[in-house]
C-alpha cells in the first residue's frame, strides 16, 4: 500500500512521463563515452593497418575487451538517445514517427549486440 | 461535437528559418549532424569488429577498403565528427552548470569547439601516419 498521494506520484515526470530520465542518461553516457572514446581512439589508432595476428592478440587481451564493451553499452544507449530527439523534433506524423522510433531502438539494439558479440569471440572464440 | 475531431490548430513557435545564422546557429546545427553521422559511422566499427571476430581474409577485406585513399577519408570526416561532437558535448556541459551564456562566452566556445576538433582532427591522423613514417 502507498501512502504518496497522487500528486506526489506524478509530480515532476512531466508529459512524456519520465521525467529527466532522457536528459541524465544522455549526460551519463556523455562522460562515459568522452573518456572511453578517447582511450580506444588510442587502441584504434595503434592498430590502424597492423596486421590479423596483431589486431586478433590485441583484442583478445582483457583490458581491452572490457573497454571495447564499455563504449558500446555506453555509445549505443547514447546515440539512441540522440537519435530519438532527432526524430521527435522533424518525424510529425504519428505513425512515421513510431516507426522511426522503433526503427532507431532496433538498429542501436542490433549495431550494440553485433559488436559485443564480436568482441566475446575476439576473446573466448576460436 | 464536431469540433473535437477536428485537427487542432495550436499556435507554434518561430523556427530556424525567422533567425540569422551566426556562428552558434552553425554549430549546433553541426553538432546535430555530426551525431546523426556518428549514430551510422557505429556501422564502420561494427564491421571491423565483426570482421575480426570472423577471420583473416574478411578482417584483411575490411583492413583494405579503410585503406583505400576514399575509406581512409571517410575515416578522416569520422575522427573530425567524433571530435566535434565530443567538443560540442563539453560545450553543453559547461551550459548545463549555468556558466558560459554571455554572448561573447557563446561566441567563444563556438569557435572554439570548431577550430578545436578541426586541430584534433589533424594532429591525430598527423602522429598516426608520422609514428607509420606514412608521411
Amino acid at each position: 500500500m502507498s501512502f504518496r498521494t497522487p500528486l506526489g506520484k506524478v509530480r515532476g515526470l512531466g508529459s512524456a512521463k519520465e521525467g529527466t530520465e532522457h536528459f541524465w542518461k544522455q549526460r551519463l553516457t556523455a562522460v562515459s563515452n568522452l573518456v572511453l572514446v578517447c582511450i580506444v581512439m588510442v587502441l584504434l589508432a595503434k592498430l590502424a593497418g597492423a596486421d590479423y595476428a596483431t589486431v586478433k592478440r590485441t583484442l583478445a587481451k582483457p583490458q581491452n575487451a572490457i573497454l571495447l564493451l564499455l563504449l558500446v553499452l555506453s555509445g549505443v544507449i547514447h546515440m539512441r538517445l540522440g537519435m530519438q530527439s532527432i526524430i521527435e523534433d522533424y518525424v510529425h506524423s504519428e505513425g512515421r514517427k513510431v516507426m522511426a522510433l522503433m526503427l532507431n531502438s532496433f538498429f542501436s539494439l542490433v549495431v550494440g549486440l553485433t559488436c559485443v558479440f564480436a568482441v566475446l569471440k575476439l576473446s573466448f572464440g576460436v | 461535437m464536431a469540433e473535437a475531431t477536428r485537427a487542432i490548430e495550436r499556435p507554434l513557435s518561430p523556427h530556424l528559418s525567422v533567425y540569422r545564422v551566426m556562428i552558434n546557429t552553425a554549430m549546433s546545427i553541426v553538432h546535430r549532424i555530426t551525431g546523426a553521422a556518428l549514430y551510422f559511422g557505429t556501422l564502420l566499427l561494427a564491421a571491423w569488429l565483426v570482421a575480426a571476430a570472423m577471420g583473416e581474409q574478411q578482417f584483411n577485406m575490411v583492413n583494405a577498403l579503410f585503406g583505400h585513399p576514399i575509406g581512409k577519408l571517410v575515416l578522416v570526416g569520422y575522427t573530425w565528427a567524433i571530435f566535434h561532437h565530443m567538443l560540442g558535448g563539453l560545450r553543453h556541459f559547461v551550459w548545463d552548470t549555468g556558466r558560459g551564456f554571455e554572448i561573447w562566452q557563446v561566441n567563444l566556445l563556438a569557435w572554439l569547439t570548431i577550430i578545436g576538433s578541426i586541430s584534433l582532427t589533424l594532429a591525430t591522423w598527423g602522429v598516426g601516419l608520422w609514428m607509420r613514417g606514412g608521411f
